[in-house]
């Protein structure tokens, strides 16, 4: 067994042992090129670590707790995270560790290298999947090294490899991963180049940039750009940028900096420099043959060679791949500030002042005409929310998940949502209209004559000041008979409202979520201190941000839901005239605008068909993604539509498609959360973590396989739902 | 979500890939385990083996015909966690003696042709289990169950 190997000990056959990567870059030495030093942890050093730790098990386990089809990306995302974590959590085998640190540390010492991911699949001519698993830049000292060396061998299992598995061959039997250490070189000028032109044969093109070369990579930075002709060696065209910034060496690896002016006026190369460099790159070419990509920077006044490989063109995906889509969602810190930015200085001041304005306008004093233009208003106004959801706040709710890596990189929990527990405690818009939901359980818990009142339905017995809060509570969050998702299938009223609160009012108020403060600045505490003292301002501001994306993710629904009730209060309004004056008398404005708008009709949901044998086919226990500890029992309530909810029984456990943040006022009632949407991040989760409550997600067919009443234990450590009677 | 059909697809592969089964039995509350040849009737309604007269789970199963019986595919692999499907059915075992018992010996031979001398001789008896349900557990804790039409 080879762990190690340096470019110069690569044979021909170790291709598949030291990836592609690295395979290329011990050519470019055995073809004279100069290169940084560098070092390559061959596949068998992964393979040594997966089997003696147990964690290639633990990861097949993980990859086949569900079937992929049926994962979200979101699941994806979480089985990659607790993957990530196993890999951070578990150290190296002792002669393994050895043999890394004597060969690292006789190479490197405390210099600063680039730890990098080799995989035997990636980088093939045939493969355009390249940047699906993590390299790291700037990394010192040889225990930082061996932990990113672990750190790029659980980028195998990336969530972007995972959502790619298929078109990059990825075997949760077979694949693994090589590494590739390679010195640092602080260029001063750095660059790619493509030796062929995809739109042009006969030219190249090379893209330079001051500084390191990840600005030019990931895009923030402008390149100078210059087409080549590929015989002459010649410049056909230069193409300046405006030069504004350089990515240099910064504590947490690199950082964006302004450009100083004396560089800025000028190319980072001159002709002379831009003719070597593209002879360079096509020496490669011929030493490889065929065209190439090829990374390169400027040490002083000597070119090196960072790495070669084939072209690849851009993958480009189908229309309804959402794949790429998904991928998008991974921001940049500075991108995420900006959106913070956005989203709390106007978008949601926006929402609420949409749905303020909309509210001063009652669809019952309107006459039909102005009533199907209100509606027509209505719909068009939400539907732009909506957009504006899904362009930015989705995207937004990344923070959580770069916080939870970033906390899970410095602290190294065994549990890797540990994280979550600091982002809690802030004051969801959710739990204040929950909280207001107590107060009136509460008024009703200690005045038998109301409970009484509201039990006959009657309104006139109310007193003023349950009547002014029951209203209050209406103007701010609805009558609760609507749900954003589906909410077309509205109960008109306050009936079920009314229902809801005299079952909470039989029932002592649950102690809430117990703010466990010390625990809280403990873990805050640990993570600060995990930082140099240069970073800890950088990580404080990344728990802030995180924890406004962690709230927002549950705020934003409710705010998009204000609005959504005021679009549902005209239909409302415009079906009931519609009930009033059927047939030939029915204006035809309004049945027309609410076919427009997608409201005229429901259609049942279709009920799968019983099959003819007698035989009973049932679940006894079903696996889903653990994603809030205990263990709990109870009558399983299945909401399958809205109205299940004014049903709601104190103790029962919450079954349901999928927890919106509109609908999970009845969780301080339940006793347990199972939901068929998977994730560790979403509401029904996040909401089931304050009350302490167990939550299991991604049960594929838990609303199907779960029959209201059934006897249910939540077992939330473990992820198993067991239906029927058990010993607890 | 898996079909009642789908269901008894896969009992009917797992039972096609495997000789052995365990069976579980009690001796006045003691419970008793023994591996066994075994098949399983294409209906699925039947699971039979062989056994000698003279052993512990003839006894057993004598006295108190209620039993258990388990299939798996498991391959002594740390894989199996993942990968092994179990199945456990419980039903009451009977002695088929008569003409009635050569069609089910032809089948159960056809399985296990090297067991012929095993088979006939006089000291063994065909035992059949009548099933009531099966469970089957797969990707390590999910468990679905069918109970047959009596």
């Amino acid at each position: 067994m080879n762990w190690i190997l340096s470019t110069e000990e690569i044979q021909s056959g170790d291709r598949n042992r030291v990836g592609g990567k690295g395979y290329a870059l011990s050519l470019l030495v055995k073809n004279g090129f100069r290169i940084p030093r560098t070092v390559c942890i061959t596949s068998d050093a992964y393979h040594e670590f997966v089997l003696r730790t147990g964690l290639r098990e633990r990861i097949l386990l993980e990859l086949h707790r569900k079937d992929f089809k049926e994962m979200r990306w979101e699941e994806i995302w979480d089985c990659a995270t607790r993957i990530r974590n196993m890999f951070l959590t578990k150290t190296l085998p002792d002669d393994l560790a050895q043999e890394i640190r004597t060969a690292i540390g006789d190479r490197f010492r405390d210099k600063s290298v680039a730890v990098r991911s080799s995989a035997p699949e990636e980088d093939d001519a045939q493969s355009s999947f390249a940047g699906l698993h993590e390299s790291y830049i700037n990394v010192t000292g040889v225990e930082s090294i061996l932990k990113h060396i672990r750190l790029v061998w659980a980028s195998l299992w990336s969530d972007a490899a995972l959502l790619y598995r298929q078109e990059i061959g990825l075997d949760v039997e077979k694949s693994s991963m090589a590494v590739v250490v390679q010195e640092t070189v602080v260029g001063d000028r750095s660059g790619v180049v493509f030796t062929q032109n995809p739109n042009d044969e006969n030219q190249g093109i090379i893209e330079s940039v001051y500084g390191l070369n990840q600005g030019l990579v990931d895009g923030t930075v402008e390149p100078d750009r210059w087409i080549m002709d590929r015989d002459r060696n010649t410049i056909v065209t230069h193409t300046p940028p405006e030069r504004k910034y350089w990515i240099i060496p910064g504590p947490n690896g690199v950082r964006l900096a302004e450009l100083p002016a004396e560089k800025s006026a000028h190319a980072p190369l001159k002709p002379r420099d831009v003719g070597l460099v593209f002879k360079t790159a096509r020496q490669a070419e011929e030493s490889f043959k065929m065209p190439q990509d090829v990374e390169w920077t400027y040490d002083g006044d000597s070119l090196v060679l960072l790495q070669s490989r084939p072209i690849t063109t851009l993958r480009s995906d189908k229309p309804d791949d959402e794949r790429g889509w998904y991928l998008s969602l991974h921001r940049s810190f500075d991108n995420l500030k900006n959106l913070r930015r956005k989203i709390e200085d106007e978008l949601i001041p926006g929402m609420i002042a949409v749905a303020e304005s909309l509210s001063a306008i009652d669809p019952a004093g309107l006459p039909d005409e102005d009533l199907a233009a209100e509606i027509r208003k209505r719909w068009e106004i939400n539907h732009k929310w909506v957009n504006i959801y899904w362009a930015d706040f989705i995207p937004y709710a990344h923070g959580v998940r770069m916080f939870g890596q970033v906390y899970n990189d410095a602290v190294q929990p065994d549990d890797p949502y540990e994280f979550i527990d600091l982002l809690t405690n802030t004051d969801m818009a959710s739990i204040a209209r929950n909280n207001m939901l107590m107060d009136l359980a509460g008024m009703i818990r200690n005045d038998q004559d109301l409970a009484e009142s509201l039990k006959q339905g009657d309104d006139s017995g109310l007193d003023d000041k349950f009547r002014s809060l029951t209203d209050e509570f209406i103007g701010k969050f609805g009558d609760l008979s609507c749900a954003v998702t589906g909410g077309k299938n509205c109960v008109l009223g306050t009936g079920p409202l009314y229902r809801l609160l005299l079952e909470m009012a039989k029932h002592p108020s649950p102690a809430g979520s117990d703010k466990k403060v010390h625990r809280i600045d403990r873990l805050h505490q640990t993570y600060i201190n995990s930082f140099d003292d240069d970073q800890k301002v950088w990580a404080e501001e990344l728990l802030e941000l995180a924890r406004s994306s962690y709230q927002l993710r549950d705020d934003d629904n409710i705010y998009l839901g204000r609005i959504e009730a005021q679009l549902l209060t005209a239909v409302q309004e415009a079906k009931r005239r519609l009930e009033e004056h059927s047939g030939e008398q029915a204006p035809k404005i309004l049945k027309q605008v609410l076919e427009e708008v997608d409201f005229g009709s429901i259609s049942p949901k279709s009920t799968p068909a019983a099959t003819a044998s007698g035989d009973k086919l049932q679940a006894r226990q079903l696996l889903g993604q653990p994603a809030g500890p205990g263990i709990a029992k109870g009558r399983a309530r299945v909401i399958r539509k809205h109205s299940d909810l004014a049903d709601f029984k104190y103790g029962e456990v919450l079954v349901c498609d999928a927890v919106d943040p509109n609908i999970t006022f009845v969780v301080p009632l339940a006793t347990a959360v199972v939901e068929r949407r998977g994730g560790m991040l979403i509401h029904g989760a996040i909401i089931a973590r304050e009350y302490g409550l167990p939550c299991i997600t991604g049960i594929p067919d838990a609303t199907t396989l779960i029959e209201t009443g059934d006897q249910v234990t939540v077992d939330g450590y473990l992820g198993i739902v067991t239906i029927g009677d058990t010993v607890l | 979500m898996i079909s009642n059909d789908q269901f008894r697809q896969r009992l009917a592969e797992l039972f096609r890939s495997q000789n052995l089964a365990t069976l579980a039995t009690h001796n006045d509350g003691q419970p008793y385990a023994s591996l066994v040849a075994f098949h399983a009737s294409e209906d699925l309604k039947h699971i039979c083996f062989v056994t000698p007269t003279t052993t512990r789970k003839f006894a057993n199963l004598t006295s108190d015909n209620r039993v258990a019986v388990m299939v798996n595919s498991s391959t002594n692999q740390a894989s199996d966690f993942h990968r092994a499907i179990s199945v456990t059915a419980i039903g009451r075992a009977e002695v088929v003696d008569g003409s009635d018992s050569e069609t089910i010996l032809v089948q159960y031979l056809a399985k296990h042709p090297h067991l012929e001398e095993f088979v006939r001789s006089p000291s063994c008896a065909l035992v059949q289990v009548a099933v009531d349900s099966y469970y089957m557990v797969k990707n390590f804790q999910n468990v679905m169950e069918l109970h047959l039409e009596p």
